[in-house]
């Protein structure tokens, strides 16, 4: 992208050959530029907005207690209550839920990043014998609908006698993890320059010791990121977790629909219980803030 | 970067090669065994040719869910990607309100699916919701449980308020990498600021704006767990999204035939409409590129 190309294609726009390049014309831009009030800052508000005020009816739900819930409509709660907590937090099939989640979620996190790590070094470092039509093959299973693949799932892990465990989850969903990472990971290490291999070669260093030493210090972040999107595709699918899982297992947001069935719909409970499900996400967010721009940028998710 | 020739590196992808082949090339064959073949139950299977997939095909059933699928990746695409790239570009660029921004426009993705669709569930309800209430209040008749209208409506908004965060941050991260010297010059040249969107920052956030187009046509043609828990593919069957319909089918009618059938067609869509997707836009940069180029 050239210059001249925007100065040109400026001025045929406006009809108005040779002007844009006045000094009055940067100076009055550059005023209109600096102004204090910028009404574009009013997008991203609105659009936050947007986003927060279902998250806010659901905390304040969370604080209500039934009756106030159902009976009375209140922007925010008359009289605050922790009942729906405490139920959540007193009663193991309901805290469960969440180890449950949490314990398949970094299973998930490990094995995925854990294989993908050699596989990415190998893309990234040399070509081999079908290595584009294997690339290609592994990015095919993250557009695999996962209704897909929810019956032969439980078919499969049946005949391994691993339904209702949280390995047979983890494994499950490698199947759009791993590629991910794979791609993530590459994406990254492509970023290493080849000389820094041959070098610590020379220098005497064994492969083991060079990618843990060496190579692995380089892509932390690379690390990071790839553990980042395992562990957010990985806590927010429901579909396989619950098919998988029977009790033993079961994830906290399969648990929640359990309200739904009950004699009379615990609104408040519900509520906190999803509250619940956003937090481990937020703080895993705050966590990788400065990375997410980063791993993005790559273009690999 | 120079990569050697090495035939050793199948080595190092073996193990991706297995876990893969264990989750997704085993259960697929399953999938194809299913859908040659019929049962009576019992494990005893027959064999049925191509019998499902005649059948699927000339379906009407299929063909709704298949068009109302396209309808709504389509309106999605509509949405979100002009919508992202508005607020990616009015987003701060330094200071702590990136990292604010950042992780608020972040939370919806992290929630889990079915809680999203409970979170929407809630807020449309006339009753208790705040959404649905401020409808009723404001005198629109608004009810997502019998209106097909509105159901749509909901489903729309509730995807745009989970999604539209991905294609804002991936749009973000193509314009915080273009460097400062590209706005400097344009300033000089006095370029207008559309000049410096269509010219620098569009062409500069091609690739990104390439992967989230395919993520968000994928995951919105494989939607399942939002609509399910909102609307449960009602009223009627005006939300029943492919996904759901196929879930119905194989879980809730147990017709393993026809489910199997109809996975393999589904995912060969997917496969070749993002194939379509990413050649054309890929062909697209490149012309662009050459234009550049040659100017």
């Amino acid at each position: 992208m050239s210059v001249p190309t925007i100065a040109t294609s400026r001025a045929a726009a406006d009809g108005i050959p040779g002007s844009a390049h006045s000094e009055v014309a940067l100076k009055a831009r550059a005023s209109r530029r600096s102004g204090s009030f910028r009404p574009k800052a009013l997008i991203p508000i609105v659009y936050i907005l947007f986003l927060l005020l279902p998250i806010y009816w659901l905390v304040n739900m969370s604080f209500k207690t039934n009756v106030e819930i159902t009976n009375a409509f209140t922007l925010w709660p008359a009289n605050p209550t922790l009942r729906n907590y405490a139920v959540i937090f007193t009663d193991p099939s309901w805290y469960n839920g969440y180890i449950n989640s949490i314990i398949y979620v970094v299973l998930n996190m490990v094995i995925s990043v854990a294989v993908a790590l050699p596989a990415a070094y190998a893309f990234s470092r040399y070509r081999f014998l079908g290595d584009k039509h294997l690339f290609f093959w592994l990015l095919t299973n993250r557009m695999a609908p996962p209704a897909v693949f929810a019956l032969p799932f439980f078919q499969l892990y049946s005949a391994f006698g691993l339904i209702d465990t949280h390995i047979a989850v983890a494994l499950a969903h490698c199947l759009f993890n791993v590629p991910l990472a794979v791609w993530i990971l590459e994406g990254f290490m492509s970023g290493v320059p080849k000389e820094i291999d041959e070098t610590a070669y020379i220098d005497g260093y064994s492969f083991p010791r060079f990618f843990f030493k060496i190579f692995m210090p380089l892509i932390a972040s690379g690390v990071g990121v790839a553990a980042f999107f395992c562990f957010m595709f990985s806590w927010v699918e429901l579909l396989i977790a619950r098919t998988l899982t029977v009790t033993d297992a079961k994830p906290i947001s399969a648990i929640m629909t359990r309200t739904v069935s009950a004699s009379g719909m615990d609104w408040g409970v519900l509520a906190a219980a999803g509250v619940l499900t956003i937090i481990p996400g937020a703080i895993v967010i705050w966590f990788v803030r400065n990375y997410i721009a980063k791993g993005f940028a790559l273009g690999r998710v | 970067m120079e990569k050697t020739w090495n035939n050793k590196a199948w080595f190092f992808v073996l193990p991706v090669l297995l876990l893969v082949a264990f989750s997704a090339v085993i259960p697929l064959m399953t999938v194809v065994n299913y859908s040659v073949q019929d049962t009576f139950g019992n494990n005893e299977f027959f064999w049925a040719g191509t019998d499902w997939f005649t059948e699927l095909l000339g379906s009407a059933r299929f063909h709704d869910a298949l068009i109302r699928n396209l309808v709504f990746s389509a309106i999605i695409l509509a949405i979100e990607v002009p919508l992202g790239i508005l607020v990616a570009l009015a987003m701060p660029k330094k200071g702590i309100w990136v990292s604010v921004c950042l992780v608020l426009m972040a939370l919806p993705l992290l929630i889990p699916w079915n809680v999203v669709g409970t979170i929407w569930q809630v807020f449309g309800r006339t009753d208790i919701g705040l959404l649905g209430y401020s409808m009723r209040a404001l005198g629109i008749d608004y009810n997502y449980v019998q209106d097909p209208i509105d159901a749509w409506v909901t489903v729309i908004v509730m995807d745009v308020w989970h999604w539209t965060s991905l294609v804002v941050l991936l749009c973000y991260a193509g314009l915080v990498s273009i460097p400062d010297a590209y706005y400097q010059a344009a300033k000089i040249d006095g370029a207008s600021r559309w000049a410096v969107f269509r010219y620098i920052q569009l062409p500069k956030m091609g690739r990104v704006l390439l992967i989230a187009v395919l993520l968000r046509f994928m995951d919105s043609f494989m939607i399942y767990t939002e609509p399910f828990v909102v609307t449960g593919g009602g009223p009627g069957n005006s939300t029943t999204f492919l996904s759901i319909d196929l879930v119905k089918m194989a879980v809730g009618q147990f017709d393993l035939g026809p489910a199997a059938a109809m996975s393999l067609v589904y995912f060969l869509i997917i496969l070749l409409l993002s194939w379509v997707f990413y050649t054309v836009m890929e062909n697209a940069g490149r012309d662009r590129a050459v234009k550049e180029t040659a100017e």
